[in-house]
């Protein structure tokens, strides 16, 4: 860890001579559009781009390496690999084990998907990934909860009516309506959920988050990470960061 | 020939199946049968190797031995395999890292574990955070090598166990009578013949073993299974050139048909070791093979 | 909350009794037990139907496999054929597929979408599979001697079936079977994360153990509980299998008698 620091910090001070140490960047690729992979089979998506450019920006060696989103927490803590870019939400319960940077993507909403406009998404049958915060929600709404493993099944509940509605991310969900052909829609009012994403360190990593931090702060002040964001999640209103509040 | 895959979109038919068929992830997905028939060829062996020392640690006659051996059967057969895979490699991985930590790190100071962070040494890292990624994953590939083998150890010195128990008594009695000490008569008369008992158990246990290919993404291999999720899910048009819906059915309709072709080929294999290992044997399957011999020769 | 107000809100949390809120701050080990032994329940259920069901069925298969007829022999060698030869995992989505399309149209199909029945259906399936190969190896190596006394005794059909066939069957594949009862309970660790929903959280062991890693981010406690409950299950089988045992031999000449096994016991 020592290295790693001394290297962060002297990388930020000198300018960059201290290349040689990789920074491994644990994603999950299954989460379009933050980490997916391509037709190709390498790892694209929102977080990709943006994780090359903070290290680029941080004169950090970074590599991507694949990790199951259950175990994603524990290989960081074990040291498998030093930051953690997949989706995750900032919340409290994971501040207490590990550290995040500052969020890299606004605190946003998650929503209601379903066939039919008129359900009742507080008593109605809900899909959502077992251990999401979405799922932890709706089993403290009057909803039925239906937990399935994957995102692609609780997709797949409300297309075959085994429930009458999906909760999730909002923009996991937007390409999904977009590309049903009018087939799902949005109901309900969108919950907001988490305090944004951000990457994940581990807290005896203070160096290299600073430094880390620092890119994102840098990205966000001049108008690159909106534009990333304009990028990956187009749309009428695009999630971005007001640039004189910062 | 294959037709110009850079415009997926105006590609129709067969073509466009070709094209989708030979798409990198789809590369990756043909490869990842490779590495998993790879996998169940090197943990076999291992396998076998530990659950061989497995049941003579069993059998021991110095109690603490024996009960160390019955203890790793019991417990380790006593759990399911995905729950041992879901904090094994971890465990594994950290008893490793600290065992390199104390040798190579003998002056650190503080504790390994801070909070929730496990800190090791730098030098003590496992692989080196430095070394290039293709050692990440054979290291990887070699712990969850390891964590197969353990579990199908257990259950291999089981069954290996139950086949030493099987030869019959008088055969070890004659050899000792021969005046063979307990070790020769051991790996001289015990160890050949009991392969043909052992064999059904073990035939079956390479067929589980074959069929738990689907957990290895627990321990961080891309298996088969991955893949057909992944390239099987529904995909829309803002990530790939090849928008589709959920396809999972066809996928696993191939993962299906190469698993019924593997185990019937295992199968055959199988058969064909356990007649040559029957020759000469004193059971009732030997006897009928000298038997029919005999009945051709005449 | 002390751990007996705990064992009162959560024992039965998985049949969806109890506190309907599960813990979200302070994780106790206590309550990471109870929760853990309350989703065994749904784990000992799945293993004790499709056991019992599964037996009946794989008797009758194992029969037909045997029998001389090649329209009893051959689907009934498909039939163990496809469930051995094939991951669990794929039964399970297949099935899962299967249900839902049959759900839309027949009324009632409509609980086979959920894991009490839909599940149950599949573990039956497949352990009926792997048991009746089982049997059928044990079919066949019944001493010919058995069964020709039994003719020189004027047995035949049905009788000679229950009082000879069918007993040297079962002593012959008893320890196999032995393995093939454990294989099915820890294969019930994969219902819920391969295919069937848990509604309202009521899971499996598995389940809440996952819950636990996921909120406490630390597996080193949840999966060794899980873990430690599995064991008990294994053991408890491989008591009651050996409790069988000792009725199907009972009239079998033991060499170490009943003697020396107390004397075992003991030591």
């Amino acid at each position: 860890m020592t290295r790693l620091l001394l290297a962060s910090v002297l990388a930020l001070a000198a300018g960059g001579a201290f290349a040689q140490d990789v920074v491994r960047i644990g994603t999950e690729g299954a989460y379009p559009p933050y980490n997916f992979l391509d037709d190709a089979g390498n790892l694209d998506g929102f977080e990709i781009e943006l994780g090359r450019e903070i290290c680029a920006r941080a004169q950090l060696t970074c590599e991507f390496v694949q990790n199951d989103w259950d175990s994603i927490i524990p290989n960081l803590v074990s040291g498998n690999y030093d930051v953690i870019m997949a989706g995750m939400s900032i919340t409290p319960e994971r501040d207490e084990v590990i550290d995040f940077t500052q969020d890299y993507y606004p605190p946003t909403a998650s929503a209601y998907v379903a066939r039919s406009p008129d359900v009742d998404v507080t008593a109605a049958t809900v899909a959502a990934q077992s251990t999401t915060i979405q799922a932890g929600y709706i089993a403290t709404t009057g909803a039925t909860l239906v937990e399935y493993a994957t995102p692609e099944e609780t997709v797949a509940a409300v297309r075959n009516g085994e429930a009458d509605a999906v909760f999730a991310d909002y923009d996991f969900l937007v390409p999904i309506v977009e590309a049903s052909g009018g087939d799902l829609a949005f109901v309900g009012e969108g919950v907001p959920l988490g305090g944004g994403i951000g990457a994940g360190l581990r807290e005896s990593d203070a160096g290299l988050r600073d430094a880390l931090d620092g890119a994102i702060a840098a990205m966000k002040a001049d108008g690159t990470l909106n534009a990333l964001l304009g990028k990956w999640f187009p749309g009428e209103e695009p999630p971005s960061y007001d640039a004189a509040t910062q | 020939m294959l037709p110009d895959c850079s415009d997926p979109s105006a590609l129709s038919g067969l073509s466009w199946l070709a094209c989708y068929l030979t798409t990198g992830k789809h590369l990756n997905f043909y490869g990842s049968f490779g590495t998993v028939l790879l996998l169940l060829l090197v943990t076999a062996p291992v396998a076998l190797a530990l659950g061989f020392g497995g049941a003579m640690l069993a059998r021991s006659r110095v109690a603490p031995l024996s009960w160390i051996g019955r203890a790793y059967i019991a417990v380790v057969r006593g759990v399911p395999d995905i729950v041992f895979f879901l904090f094994f490699v971890i465990a594994l991985d950290q008893g490793l890292e600290y065992l390199r930590h104390r040798i190579k790190c003998p002056d650190w100071d503080g504790p390994v574990y801070r909070g929730s962070d496990f800190v090791v040494c730098d030098a003590a890292k496992l692989p080196l955070s430095n070394a290039p990624q293709w050692f990440h994953e054979a290291y990887g590939f070699a712990l969850a090598v390891l964590t197969f083998a353990i579990v199908f150890g257990a259950f291999a010195a089981s069954v290996l166990f139950g086949a030493m128990k099987a030869v019959p008594r008088a055969q070890m009695e004659t050899a000792e009578a021969y005046g063979m000490t307990h070790a020769q008569a051991f790996w001289r008369v015990l160890v050949p013949q009991m392969w043909v008992y052992a064999l059904p158990g073990l035939s079956n246990l390479w067929l589980v073993l074959v069929k738990a290919s689907p957990l290895l993404f627990l321990l961080g291999v891309e298996d088969i299974v991955y893949w057909a999720r992944d390239l099987g899910g529904s995909k829309t048009p803002q990530f790939t050139d090849y928008p589709h819906g959920d396809w999972r059915m066809w996928y696993f309709l191939f993962l299906l048909c190469f698993y019924l072709a593997f185990t019937r080929l295992s199968e055959i294999a199988l058969d064909r070791l356990m007649r040559r290992l029957t020759h000469g044997q004193a059971i009732a399957g030997g006897e009928a093979q000298r038997k029919a011999a005999l009945g051709g020769a005449a | 909350m002390s751990c007996w107000d705990t064992l009162g809100a959560y024992a039965l949390r998985s049949l969806g009794y109890g506190e309907r809120a599960l813990p979200t701050t302070d994780f106790t080990l206590c309550q990471q037990a109870t929760l853990i032994g309350s989703g065994m329940i749904w784990n000992l259920y799945f293993g004790a139907v499709a056991l019992g069901a599964g037996f009946v069925l794989a008797v009758a298969v194992a029969l037909a496999r045997t029998s001389d007829s090649p329209w009893l022999r051959r689907p009934a060698g498909w039939f163990i054929f496809l469930f051995r030869g094939s991951p669990l995992f794929i039964q399970f989505f297949f099935a899962y597929f299967l249900f839902l399309s049959l759900k839309g149209r027949f009324d009632w199909a409509d609980p086979l979408t959920s894991a009490w029945l839909g599940a149950t259906l599949v573990l039956f399936l497949n352990t009926a599979g792997y048991s009746a190969e089982i049997f059928r190896g044990a079919l066949q190596a019944i001493p010919r001697g058995d069964l020709e006394a039994a003719d020189a005794y004027g047995l035949t059909g049905w009788t000679k079936f229950r009082r000879i066939t069918f007993p040297t069957m079962l002593r012959l594949a008893w320890p196999a079977y032995t393995n093939e009862a454990i294989f099915l309970f820890h294969a019930t660790a994969l219902v819920f994360v391969s295919g069937f929903p848990a509604i309202q959280q009521k899971g499996d062991a598995l389940y809440y153990a996952q819950y636990f890693a996921d909120k406490t981010f630390n597996p080193f406690v949840p999966y060794p509980i899980l873990a430690g409950y599995f064991i008990l299950v294994t053991l408890s089988i491989v008591g009651l299998f050996w409790l069988g045992s000792q009725r199907l031999n009972r009239h079998l000449p033991s060499p170490s008698g009943r003697w020396r096994a107390k004397f075992q016991v003991i030591r």
